[in-house]
């Protein structure tokens, strides 16, 4: 078995664009924190007890009596923060280069399934120490699939093993928790397949035409990837050591109570902007709808932006509308966490609208209208003419090679 | 198909007579495609009688399905006031209303609401102080506020859901907000005039 050559060939000397920025990074670090999650959550399991009369205590007794379960617990729960933060910049990078463009469709909708999973797995994750927000969130987000006509509380009742959260539910979660992340390992292994079949995009959203334009992987983004992670581990040991508890909710250190649902239940930082959507529509089904939606949407991303240009740096209309973009699901993210009253119920719509006007229409438009800035001849021209590496061999950039 | 062209020189290598079908001409190509069909729906039918026992297994199972029901005592609720009983692992809503909750739920027009419903078909005839309604929102199932004197009880006088915003009127319907529907009222009976049975 051709283990160490494949290695080699595919992290060795995988030739790779010359021209990453550290946006780059974040794919190596999700992967670092998946790694993470799956040894802290193997060991915390050996600790903790998925029953509703000994769930909270369980992870109480992780806290003060197992040796560093303080800090095997913060990590967990910091690093489903941390797993989310490196993501959502991974996707940025995505969307603003135009790595979803063709040929890296299968890629981009690889990432779209990791992405769902992970927000599966991290909110059955919150169920576990079944504190007030525990419950509740898993009374809410399994309420959900009620708003589906003629089937939808036939799903919930099979969901929840019962008529409502209760013990079966947190039992079955447990035992999901534990399964999805293995799933994810899965679905990351054919999205790294699937990259290693295109190749990894670039900054300029052009493809490597000569061997000037590339650099093998190793030894040189091995070592920026390195780079990464340490700031990387600085932020999380911040987070772990000196805030442990900012982004988390200080409802969850109240045990579950199913009589009362506290004054204001809010999802995890990470699931915001979706919970904003969801409560941007006066409508049970609507709600439901427009949430999905908004992660179905994604699927489409490539035929919606038909735009044969990938990099923004090189759209100037797009560019502006997509930063804008940003910006407004950051605003979704801020009233997710506020109270449903006006005026951020009206916030949340404008918001929402905004949300899917830039996918379904803006973007199809641009593709039309929009006339992009000349796109350099290579990556090899581009980079090393700005780092004033002289000019280049003639043959090089008169004419391109079409395959290289 | 290629099964049937690989199977045609084993067929009768004679031609037909007059008015003569060859059974195994015509017969073979349709046995074959036959027995695929067959062997693919057993196959098909086994799986989905494999598959459901492990779904059917996250169905409620018997000790959750062998629910008692409760026993309420109306005489310590005073007017005004409200109490919660568990039922189902549910919030139940036993509120003893004022003349003035229930002036104010009678004299809204039906057709104002989302989901129409008098106040007469919410309570039962003769009983209209009592009013016991599942404290579940028909959103996404918070629990709404409004059972403790200190709560907030939104803008008809009725229960708040925090989550999501809904507002309910004292006789438990639906106002304003997401939820679809009126707070459900579960099977309850009257067993004397100071005690009822949930369920």
């Amino acid at each position: 078995m051709p283990v160490i050559s494949m290695i080699q060939l595919e992290y060795g000397s995988f030739p790779t664009p010359r021209n990453f920025n550290y946006f780059w990074n974040f794919g190596a670090l999700a992967m670092v924190t998946l790694a993470i999650m799956i040894a802290t959550g193997v060991i915390l399991s050996m600790q903790y007890t998925a029953n509703t009369h000994l769930a909270f205590d369980s992870v109480e007794r992780i806290m003060r009596d197992v040796n560093y379960g303080w800090l095997l617990r913060y990590a967990h729960s910091n690093g489903a923060s941390m797993f989310f933060i490196v993501t959502y910049i991974h996707m940025w990078r995505t969307l603003y280069y135009g790595s979803y463009k063709s040929p890296r469709e299968l890629l981009w909708m690889l990432g779209v399934v990791l992405f769902i999973l992970m927000m599966a797995t991290a909110f059955m994750g919150y169920v576990l120490p079944w504190g007030q927000m525990s419950f509740w969130g898993a009374t809410v987000i399994t309420n959900l699939f009620s708003a589906l006509p003629l089937i939808g509380e036939h799903i919930v009742t099979w969901l929840w093993g019962g008529f409502s959260v209760d013990n079966p539910t947190l039992n079955r979660f447990f035992s999901l928790h534990f399964l999805l992340p293995f799933l994810i390992v899965g679905v990351t292994f054919l999205h790294v397949v699937a990259l290693h079949i295109t190749g990894s995009n670039n900054p300029l959203g052009i493809e490597p035409k000569t061997k000037k334009d590339t650099i093998p992987f190793h030894p040189y983004y091995t070592v920026k990837d390195s780079v990464g992670i340490v700031v990387y581990f600085i932020v999380f040991a911040i987070l772990v050591f000196f805030m442990p508890n900012y982004l988390g909710h200080p409802d969850n250190y109240i045990p579950a109570n199913p009589l009362v649902t506290p004054a204001h239940i809010v999802p995890e930082w990470y699931f915001l902007p979706f919970y904003a959507i969801l409560r941007a529509v006066p409508d049970k089904l609507g709600g439901v709808a427009l949430m999905g939606g908004a992660l179905v949407i994604l699927f489409f991303l490539p035929w919606l932006d038909g735009s044969p240009v990938r990099s923004m740096r090189f759209r100037p209309i797009a560019k502006w509308l997509f930063l804008l973009w940003t910006v407004n699901f950051f605003v979704l993210g801020w009233v997710g966490g506020k109270p449903a009253e006006q005026p951020y119920i009206l916030i949340a719509q404008i918001g929402t609208a905004y949300y899917f006007a830039y996918f379904l229409v803006l973007l199809p438009l641009l593709a039309k209208f929009e006339k992009p800035l000349p796109l350099p001849e290579s990556i090899a021209s581009a980079v090393l003419k700005r780092r004033g590496g002289g000019p280049l061999p003639a043959g090089a950039t008169a004419k391109p090679m079409e395959k290289a | 198909m290629a099964d049937v062209l690989a199977n045609l020189p084993k067929t009768s290598p004679s031609g037909p007579g007059p008015g003569h079908v060859d059974p195994a001409h015509g017969e073979g190509p349709v046995r074959r495609d036959f027995l695929k069909l067959a062997a693919g729906s057993f196959a098909a039918v086994g799986t989905v009688v494999m598959a459901w026992p492990f779904i059917h297994s996250m169905n409620p199972s018997q000790d959750v399905l062998a629910l008692a029901s409760t026993e309420v005592d109306l005489t310590p609720i005073a007017e005004g006031q409200a109490v919660t009983v568990m039922w189902r692992g549910k919030p139940v809503f036993v509120r003893r209303r004022t003349p003035q909750e229930i002036q104010e739920a009678r004299s809204v027009p039906v057709s104002e609401l989302r989901d129409p419903a008098t106040d007469q078909s919410r309570v039962k005839a003769g009983k209209e102080q009592w009013l016991v309604v599942l404290g579940v929102c028909t959103h996404l199932g918070c629990v709404p506020l409004g059972q403790k004197p200190t709560d907030a009880r939104g803008d008809y006088g009725g229960w708040f859901c925090p989550c999501h915003g809904s507002h309910y009127d004292t006789a438990g319907r639906i106002r304003r907000g997401p939820a679809p529907t009126n707070l459900a009222i579960p099977d309850y009976s009257f067993t004397s005039d100071t005690r009822i049975r949930v369920g």
